[in-house]
């Protein structure tokens, strides 16, 4: 450490002399993440990157050349100012640098952790472009998270205006439901949170695994929105407890926000799928995360499969987290079932890097034909096919084509399906007017404002499956248009 | 929001009748929507109860449930002025109630809870009902007052014979079926292997039956998937398509088989809290 602290004071005499030039900035190499260790982590809940120090975050921002024209800026979905809040930390302005995040992203504990930055920001980055290889683009996920985390302590609620009598209704705790709850609330008027689970956050919660995103942080960013007044009512199912409707007409709701996330895990629809010991993903983790089933027995009440052999379907960071959940509840085994080729996977590289360190096997050019089971409908095994790349499909991705006759069977007990969700169907069934799309997401404009007077919508609902980042960047346009309707 | 309890009733040996507040469920709710239920505000297990009943001016429901496990236990201990840790609801799709003509509606043991308010409904749609009702025996029967007054028929049996008939709910049901005319509809609410053999006897003569499932579910709000049923060859959600669907249509086979998923790891909580509970002198 004490290299690393005469390197920086070194880089800091020529920065302060601004002599500090760009052959210098390539010449610090990036700065590995803190993590714990992978044979140690596969037993505990605790989060694995740990974060970096003060000396690295000062170290990694000054690897930024400082661009004029700031590429990095054009891939966040929010536009966080990320040249000048990186440029603060290389000054050694953590404070500033925070300030500059809050201008436009409300989360950045959460993001600086879940965003795929390798594909947004980094993605764009000139260092990165410099070494043609978009891993050693400046850590901005990295350094965001660096000073939020700083922060946390004094999580100070922002300025509320003065009262306007009008009243919010925000469906949803999850991402994109905070960043409206928030804008929409600092604006002057009342707002109510409503959430179907026992327990705010949504995704935050329920879905991503602690190892990744503590449950205290999203804690911490419930409790801000509280400070500035916003009301939470849980175990609220709107659509059923009470409708859209009923809210606007009989409970004196003036803009109402959905943002109840898609909430209908997709199935492979192939034979043996209603085995006992068949998962969709979210219930999986769900069951791990929110109901903490990893302490069943001590404390907590709800039972999850107790596996030796477990193999997950998909290669996103949904399939990720519930490989590395069944690492943690103890499985031997735990394989990574895959259609395409690693390169295709849409998870994220730290997510993968961190699988495979933690054991997960990955099968990938894989498929299941079907789940095999005995007498009793428990899982056995799973009867899959071997897949080679054809050509490019829509998605440009390269198609996966089935080989033929290359049937194969592996011996699990355990199937977790996470392959995605498709729209869940509540809002429609129970909302007459509001305009959805042939797949079930709602229907909305620029200004994710629906067919309906007073009613917005974004998020996963809207745009399928989609990120944290951009359920919160559509958030912030919705609240922008709410406050705007809301005015009038 | 708390959910202060009214009453708790034992009605049998092993089933309660619970009236606790939870005015919002109590104000939306019909005929056939079920409430999910937790006694610890945290990490309480997920309970899915149908709703038996509810009274708008107290702002309460009722719940009728039987103690099989760790949670349902503790809700039994529960008494006048103690809370749950939450209710979330209504959920589910209502019951569809019409004029069908006439109805027979067969009810086991606890699911005669669930199926009373239907039988009302269906009452005070101008519909003839017959119900018959099955329980083990005399003593695990409930409700048969309340369906004196709302059915124009009312055939009761025991397994064992303590009481009403001796025999299995399917062979009146049979009989009531091959009377001429023969009922326009049927609903089966109760043990899964009862309705699965209703049905099995409805379909002979082609007689449209309902049935309301009870799997294991974690959300209620088709948020993970754990419900799901094979209704007609195709995947259904209980929680969001159901709890009702054409029982002529569910595989009720591979359902039994999926609702057994946490035997062992529940029986094991059951009897760990029984042996907790003796030691620290609750053994009622």
């Amino acid at each position: 450490m004490t290299e690393l602290n005469e390197k920086l004071q070194q880089l800091i005499e020529k920065q302060s002399a601004g002599e500090l030039k760009a052959k210098d900035r390539y010449e610090i190499s990036a700065q590995d993440m803190p993590a714990q260790d992978g044979g140690q982590r596969r037993s505990n809940m605790n989060e694995v990157a740990l974060g970096y120090t003060k000396i690295q975050a000062r170290l990694e921002a000054m690897r930024c050349l400082q661009c004029r024209n700031a590429p990095c800026v054009e891939g966040c979905p929010v536009r966080i100012r990320i040249r000048d809040f990186v440029v603060a930390i290389a000054e050694g302005k953590d404070e500033e640098a925070l300030a500059i995040i809050k201008e436009n992203s409300l989360l950045p504990a959460v993001c600086g952790r879940v965003c795929p930055q390798e594909v947004q920001c980094q993605e764009r980055c000139t260092v990165g472009k410099k070494f043609k290889d978009p891993e050693q683009s400046v850590s901005i996920g990295r350094l965001e998270r660096y000073v939020a985390d700083l922060a946390k302590s004094d999580s100070n609620a922002p300025q509320v205006a003065a009262p306007t009598g009008k009243k919010a209704a925000v469906i949803g705790s999850g991402p994109g439901g905070i960043v409206v709850a928030a804008d929409v609330r600092r604006a002057g008027h009342e707002v109510t949170i409503f959430e179907a689970f026992h327990k705010p956050g949504g995704v935050l919660v329920y879905g991503i695994p602690e190892f990744r995103l503590p449950k205290s942080i999203v804690q911490e960013e419930i409790d801000v929105l509280k400070k500035m007044g916003v009301e939470i009512v849980c175990n609220f199912v709107v659509g059923r407890t009470r409708t859209i409707k009923e809210l606007m007409e009989e409970d004196g709701y003036d803009a109402v926000y959905v943002g109840v996330g898609a909430g209908l895990p997709k199935f492979m629809n192939i034979e043996g799928e209603h085995l006992v010991g068949v998962y969709s993903a979210n219930e999986y983790l769900t069951r791990a995360n929110l109901m903490k089933a990893y302490e069943f027995g001590k404390g907590a009440d709800t039972p999850i499969a107790v596996s030796k052999n477990v193999a997950v379907l998909g290669g996103g960071n949904v399939a990720m987290d519930a490989a590395r959940m069944a690492v943690r509840l103890g499985a031997e085994n735990v394989y990574l079932v895959y259609r395409r080729s690693e390169k295709e996977m849409p998870a994220r590289i730290e997510e993968v890097h961190h699988a495979k360190e933690e054991g997960v096997q990955f099968c990938t050019l894989q498929n299941p034909k079907q789940i095999l089971g005995d007498d009793q409908g428990n899982v056995t095994g799973m009867e899959c096919l071997k897949y080679e790349l054809g050509e490019p499909d829509d998605s440009g991705r390269r198609r996966p084509v089935a080989i033929e006759g290359s049937e194969f069977t592996i011996d699990v007990d355990t199937v977790i399906v996470a392959i995605g969700n498709g729209a869940n169907p509540l809002i429609e069934q129970t909302t007459p007017g509001l305009e959805f799309n042939k797949w079930g997401n709602i229907v909305v404009d620029e200004n994710c404002k629906t067919s309906l007077d007073g009613v917005y919508a974004g998020g996963d609902i809207v745009l399928g499956a989609a990120t944290v980042i951009l359920a919160m960047g559509q958030g912030r346009i919705a609240a922008a248009a709410m406050n705007q309707y809301l005015a009038k | 929001m708390s959910f202060k309890i009214l009453s708790n009733q034992k009605l049998s040996e092993n089933v309660f009748q619970m009236d606790v507040e939870a005015p919002l469920v109590a104000r939306s709710r019909e005929a056939g929507q079920f409430v999910i239920v937790s006694v610890d505000e945290d990490a309480g297990e997920r309970i899915p109860l149908t709703i038996s009943g509810a009274n708008s001016e107290k702002g309460s429901i009722r719940l009728i449930y039987q103690r099989v496990g760790k949670a349902t236990a503790q809700m039994a201990q529960l008494g006048e002025g103690d809370t749950l840790g939450y209710i979330v609801g209504p959920l589910g799709q209502p019951t569809h109630i019409e004029k069908f003509g006439t109805v027979v509606c067969v009810g086991g043991g606890i699911g005669n809870a669930p199926l009373l308010p239907i039988v009302t409904a269906l009452k005070e749609a101008g519909n003839t009902v017959i119900s018959i009702l099955g329980a083990r025996n005399r003593e695990l029967l409930i409700l048969e007052d309340d369906f004196k007054t709302v059915s124009d028929e009312l055939i009761v049996l025991t397994d064992d014979g303590s009481y009403g008939r001796k025999g299995l709910v399917t062979e009146p049901l049979k009989e009531v079926c091959s009377r001429d005319p023969k009922p326009d509809f049927a609903i089966a609410i109760g043990p899964a292997i009862m309705m699965k053999f209703c049905c099995q006897t409805t379909k002979e003569f082609a007689v449209p039956t309902q049935v309301s499932l009870n799997t294991i579910m974690v959300d209620g709000t088709g948020m993970c998937g754990g419900c799901r049923v094979e209704v007609g060859g195709q995947t259904k959600f209980v929680c969001v398509d159901g709890p009702e669907f054409d029982g002529h249509k569910v595989n009720f086979d591979q359902m039994m088989k999926r609702m057994g998923a946490y035997k062992a790891l529940e029986q094991k909580a059951f009897e760990n809290f029984k042996d907790h509970k003796c030691k620290i002198g609750l053994n009622q």
